[in-house]
């Protein structure tokens, strides 16, 4: 049985036919064929999922699709501007070289955005605390956190 | 995880008909147990009622003492809520504590408490404010309403709509936690208000318990000094890998003292 499931998804309204049981994840990479949003451990617990619905951070792999029936979706495919331009966070990334493999790098990211529109001012220990739903197997936290208040800063700028 | 149906429920009576029609459906609140318990094939209910759609599920509010907080309140709202850092900013703190921001922007009071885990935060609070929780059929006082592992004495077809936390003079909630899961290893409610003193404990035991020793004597004396040579027994506490029952009957005291420190500092 497969109902009708509508949202925007990085500003384009999509519809898709799911089962009740279709993860917003496996919406997002099977239906959409957006597969930047990463499914990592699939137990709600390392953040590789993380999308914004109606602009709050959630673990995609832990909710329905039909749950963000009608909702706005933002992945990481919709943060740089329309001629390429990366997101000052995509930036800071880079810059401050915030990845090893790169696995865990969209759900950081996304996860960063939200914690930048948060607060004012990103102290290394709020950035530490913050980031405790977004796990990196390679232990590459410490220039996770340079890139994350360095992104902050240019996404106030 | 196995077919279901899925059913969004626009009111409150709508979602309790489906729940009254479908016996084993169950109701859908954050799903952030739920879905994660049917992927895992824990849980294999045929028919989910999703509670989202309901707008009077949802809002906070202080009157005459009371805040009210409705059961589809996401835990990032309450902890960021202005209500409720004026008027229990323990309670705010608590609801900052709980999984992680992904976690936070999903689940909910209502979701928490019905579920009932034995090492969730929300029981401890609602069960340490001696809150109320208001149903479609009734008012359920705290000290009823939490009946053991993951059971609660809600009835079929019963939806909780929110919870009614009397604004006490003083409390805090201190929690020693899993760093992988952040659930509570031990986690202690402490509050003194008109009902007097109230200490709940979350993750030690099957379910959420008062600590009746802990409370006579900070009733007699509310100071950490009061509760620092307690030893609770560990009796029929958890115990596993994380932390056998005699740790946990040692941490039930030490974050008692933790939130006494707390709730006098006023954090």
């Amino acid at each position: 049985m497969s109902v009708k499931v509508s949202m925007t998804v990085n500003g384009k309204p999509v519809t898709a036919e799911v089962e009740p049981r279709t993860l917003l994840v496996d919406l997002i990479r099977d239906n959409l064929r957006l597969t930047g949003t990463h499914v990592g451990c699939d137990t709600a617990q390392c953040g590789a999922c993380t999308v914004h619905v109606n602009g709050a951070a959630v673990k995609s792999c832990n909710m329905l699709a039909l749950q963000a029936q009608g909702a706005t979706l933002v992945t990481i495919e919709g943060i740089a501007a329309a001629d390429g331009t990366l997101h000052p966070m995509q930036e800071a990334f880079r810059e401050h070289h915030g990845l090893q493999c790169g696995f865990c790098t969209p759900g950081m990211v996304m996860s960063a955005i939200d914690l930048a529109r948060r607060h004012s001012n990103l102290t290394e220990e709020t950035i530490r605390a913050e980031l405790d739903g977004n796990i990196c197997r390679c232990t590459g936290y410490h220039n996770i956190v340079k890139a994350v208040q360095a992104g902050a800063k240019a996404t106030r700028s | 995880m196995y077919q279901f149906n899925y059913h969004k429920a626009s009111s409150v009576a709508d979602a309790a008909a489906l729940l009254t029609r479908n016996p084993e459906a169950r109701a859908l609140a954050g799903g952030q147990t739920l879905i994660a318990a049917m992927k895992l094939r824990l849980a294999a209910p045929p028919d989910l009622v999703d509670l989202a759609g309901i707008k009077e599920l949802s809002g906070i509010k202080v009157d005459r003492g009371t805040l009210t907080i409705g059961a589809m309140t996401r835990h990032a709202e309450v902890a960021a809520s202005r209500e409720v850092l004026q008027s229990i900013p323990a309670l705010a703190s608590l609801a900052a504590s709980i999984g992680d921001r992904m976690v936070r922007n999903m689940g909910t009071l209502g979701g928490s408490i019905a579920n009932n885990d034995p090492a969730a935060d929300y029981p401890a609070g609602v069960l340490g404010l001696g809150a109320t929780i208001n149903t479609n059929k009734r008012k359920i006082a705290a000290d009823a309403f939490f009946k053991g592992m993951y059971e609660t004495s809600l009835e079929a077809g019963e939806i909780i709509t929110a919870v009614s936390f009397p604004v006490p003079k003083r409390a805090a909630y201190a929690k020693f936690k899993n760093p992988a899961s952040r659930y509570a290893i031990v986690g202690v409610f402490v509050s003194e208000g008109a009902g007097g003193v109230r200490v709940a404990v979350t993750g030690a035991g099957t379910s959420v318990f008062r600590a009746s020793q802990l409370e006579k004597a900070l009733a007699s004396r509310f100071s950490p000094d009061a509760v620092a040579g307690i030893q609770v027994s560990a009796d029929g506490l958890n115990s596993d890998i994380h932390a056998s029952s005699e740790f946990r009957a040692h941490l039930v005291t030490v974050m008692a003292k933790r939130a006494v420190n707390a709730a006098i500092a006023g954090k």
